[in-house]
């Protein structure tokens, strides 16, 4: 009745008159904000009844608008599981240069609202009996174990967890009081290594002995940056324990384009595979490999020929300007691959 | 004589119709100076797009609130509307939401205008508007067909819309006489006629175009309008149960009131007196400074102030719509600064007079074309 009324708008539309979460799509209010370092804020967050709920160490996108434009990231959730009706918390950490980390970091306040999607991730504790458990987080890389951690205490599940935790100094070691009570309370091992400030070294084979002697019989979970997640992923390999290592992927950084550089263009849908050339639009391309993409003014100025991009960036022939992120939709009439893309075509 | 603007006296076969140029256009500019004029337009675009951020955003996100709230507000007074001033009140607000939500908002949205906001919600690929005419077959006809083709009689179906003379270039008809008349009926009735458009009902009469397309249009355009027709005239009135007349005649007037006015705002897009209109053999090997040119020639501003740009969409600014269909419409005012002194720098022409002396203008070309032309006069 309510589509009836409102077409050809959603009725959603206009009940986001009334409250913001009432707005079309999963969405979130910020409802508190927690300073945890300089750097770092935890923001939590309720989310409106489209929330399908979340379990630690699973994370959501957020939906941030900076400057008018809308950006997504992923965050893992830092507060335990999250049921449908509950707040969830993230904790985001300001990176150099990063937008949406930096704008949360200086701008979000109770009452932001935030565009959301569901948890999703499989960087969980299982739920059956729980092996005897190994952390190993590096900077913000704690925030899906801090769940994990925060998840255990909730539900006073015996559990036998030793957590390694890297961070430059003491102002950067986030939850390091909360972790030590949690330590305390629980009989866990909690340990803190601080490599810039005194010293201590990055991860190593040796150190992980001297650390957690008995890591071989241990389930373990590891999050953090590239180096880490190498070092881990190669240590266990050689030990012939990769299944019994988890990590968690953040989505990693694109490497800069050089200009006027194509790439190899995937047609996902269409299933095909061209060379994509950086001056050559991808309406082109595709049409150069047997498809008949929608198009209209072949001039970039009518939006009949969007296409969503699934990977990599293009660069708009009109403007010069390479720019591209997974969801958008690009014209395929005036942009070319910059680099290998996926197109959803 | 620049590439754009070459005469060509065979408009159709056997019926060649002579369209003199006025001169009081000087457009004598050499190739060099047409691409000159044309880099400093695209210089002009790549710096209001690359400033785009918060405002703008803002902007758009406001215009919508508002637009809503006087929606709501509008419908919420008709149900009252057994007394008059709660009627000419409801009235009033939803006529406004409605020519808010179909020019400044609709149009723009789905000219792409705000895509570069990532908002699925407000987006040129998801926006449906407020009028029995599919978003999808309105881009196709305006967005890349009168847009690519501003102006160029034979390619541009805006010129005239099938139906009226528009053009001295178009072979005058009998059928032409009564043109006053179906001018009136279109002004009226413009969402259909806006909803018919993409039909090309020409084309599907000479084989051009196939039956079977048309009809699969036609069958998107009967859905449409069956929802904005139960909305409008079926659901709303009998919501208000024994008090429906006043919601059912509120709602037909908000709708006659859109159409007049977008009628009059868009008929004064390129229609007015000074604005050139060409032919296929005009655009051939076209450039991009050629064809920005073609669109400043091709087009009509009309002077006012801020009211007058939200309420037209900013097609008040019609040339700089031409010019930068995708630039958010909130900048085209800023744009309109700089096009004017590119156009003063080149001796171009920028025509923008007020409402009524273009509307003055087009109703006198409506006029003046039911009748045959007569020989080598000069447009009025």
């Amino acid at each position: 009745m309510g589509q009836w009324l409102a077409t050809p708008v959603l009725p959603e539309a206009y009940l986001e008159l009334i409250n913001p979460l009432l707005g079309p799509g999963l969405r979130g209010r910020v409802e508190r904000v927690v300073r945890e370092s300089e750097q770092a804020v935890s923001l939590e967050i309720r989310p409106n009844h489209h929330w399908q709920g979340g379990r630690a160490g699973q994370y959501v996108r957020l939906g941030v608008d900076v400057q008018g434009v809308r950006h997504w990231r992923c965050y893992s959730i830092s507060s335990g599981d999250a049921g449908r009706a509950e707040t969830f918390t993230v904790t985001v950490r300001a990176i150099a240069g990063g937008q949406v980390s930096t704008w949360l970091n200086q701008h979000a306040r109770p009452g932001t609202v935030l565009m959301l999607d569901q948890a999703v991730g499989d960087f969980c504790l299982p739920s059956a009996a729980l092996p005897k458990l190994l952390f190993i987080t590096a900077g913000s890389g704690i925030t899906p174990v801090m769940g994990m951690l925060r998840a255990l205490a909730a539900t006073g599940q015996a559990a036998d967890v030793v957590h390694l935790h890297y961070s430059p100094d003491e102002q950067n070691n986030l939850f390091a009081a909360e972790r030590r009570g949690l330590a305390l309370s629980h009989n866990w091992k909690n340990l803190n290594l601080l490599t810039r400030s005194q010293g201590d070294e990055h991860f190593s084979a040796a150190q992980l002995a001297a650390s957690c002697s008995d890591w071989a019989e241990r389930s373990a979970y590891v999050c953090g940056p590239a180096g880490l997640m190498e070092s881990t992923a190669d240590h266990w390999q050689q030990a012939g324990l990769s299944e019994q290592l988890k990590q968690e992927n953040f989505r990693p950084l694109l490497a800069p384009v050089a200009a006027g550089v194509g790439g190899e263009v995937r047609f996902w849908h269409s299933n095909r595979i061209a060379e994509g050339a950086g001056n050559k639009p991808l309406l082109e391309v595709a049409e150069e490999a047997g498809l008949m993409p929608k198009h209209g003014c072949r001039m970039g100025i009518c939006q009949s020929c969007l296409v969503t991009l699934k990977e990599g960036q293009v660069r708009d022939l009109t403007s010069g300007e390479v720019f591209g992120e997974s969801g958008d939709m690009v014209r395929i009439c005036v942009c070319a691959a910059a680099g290998d893309v996926v197109l959803e075509l | 004589m620049t590439a754009a603007l070459k005469m060509n006296s065979n408009f159709l076969p056997g019926n060649p119709v002579e369209a003199p140029r006025t001169g009081r256009l000087p457009v004598g500019l050499t190739d060099a100076e047409v691409q000159q004029f044309g880099a400093e337009i695209d210089a002009l675009r790549q710096r209001i797009m690359a400033s785009l951020g918060e405002q703008d955003a803002r902007y758009i996100r406001r215009v919508i609130k508002v637009q809503r709230y006087l929606e709501v507000g509008g419908r919420g007074l008709l149900f009252a509307g057994i007394l008059p001033p709660a009627w000419l009140a409801g009235t009033a607000m939803l006529s406004i939401a409605k020519i808010l939500e179909n020019m400044e908002i609709g149009h723009n949205i789905m000219h792409g205008q705000w895509d570069w906001m990532r908002d699925p919600n407000i987006h040129s690929s998801s926006w449906e508007w407020d009028t029995v005419c599919p978003s999808e077959q309105w881009q196709h006809s305006h967005n890349y067909m009168h847009h690519k083709w501003t102006n160029v009689v034979g390619m541009d179906r805006d010129v005239g819309y099938g139906i009226l003379r528009m053009s001295e270039r178009q072979p005058w008809h009998p059928a032409h006489l009564a043109q006053p008349i179906t001018n009136a009926m279109l002004a009226t009735f413009f969402q259909w006629g806006v909803a018919l458009h993409d039909l090309e009902f020409e084309r599907v009469r000479s084989g051009e175009k196939s039956l079977a397309e048309a009809w699969a249009q036609l069958k998107q355009i009967g859905k449409k309008a069956g929802k904005q027709v139960g909305k409008d005239y079926v659901l709303f009135p009998l919501l208000a149960g024994p008090f429906f007349l006043p919601v059912l005649l509120g709602n037909m007037s908000a709708n006659l009131a859109r159409n007049l006015w977008t009628y009059m705002i868009i008929f004064c897009g390129h229609f007015p007196d000074g604005v050139e209109d060409f032919l296929p053999e005009d655009i051939e090997n076209e450039d991009k400074a050629h064809w920005y040119l073609r669109q400043l020639l091709g087009s009509a501003n009309i002077s006012g102030g801020r009211l007058l740009n939200v309420m037209s969409g900013n097609l008040s600014h019609q040339m700089e719509h031409h010019l930068f269909p995708d630039m958010p419409s909130n900048r085209y005012a800023e744009a309109a600064i700089e096009v004017r002194a590119i156009c003063e720098k080149y001796g171009l022409p920028y025509n923008s007079k007020p409402l009524h002396r273009q509307f003055g203008s087009v109703m006198r070309k409506v006029l003046r074309l039911s009748l045959p032309s007569r020989k080598a006069r000069s447009k009025a």
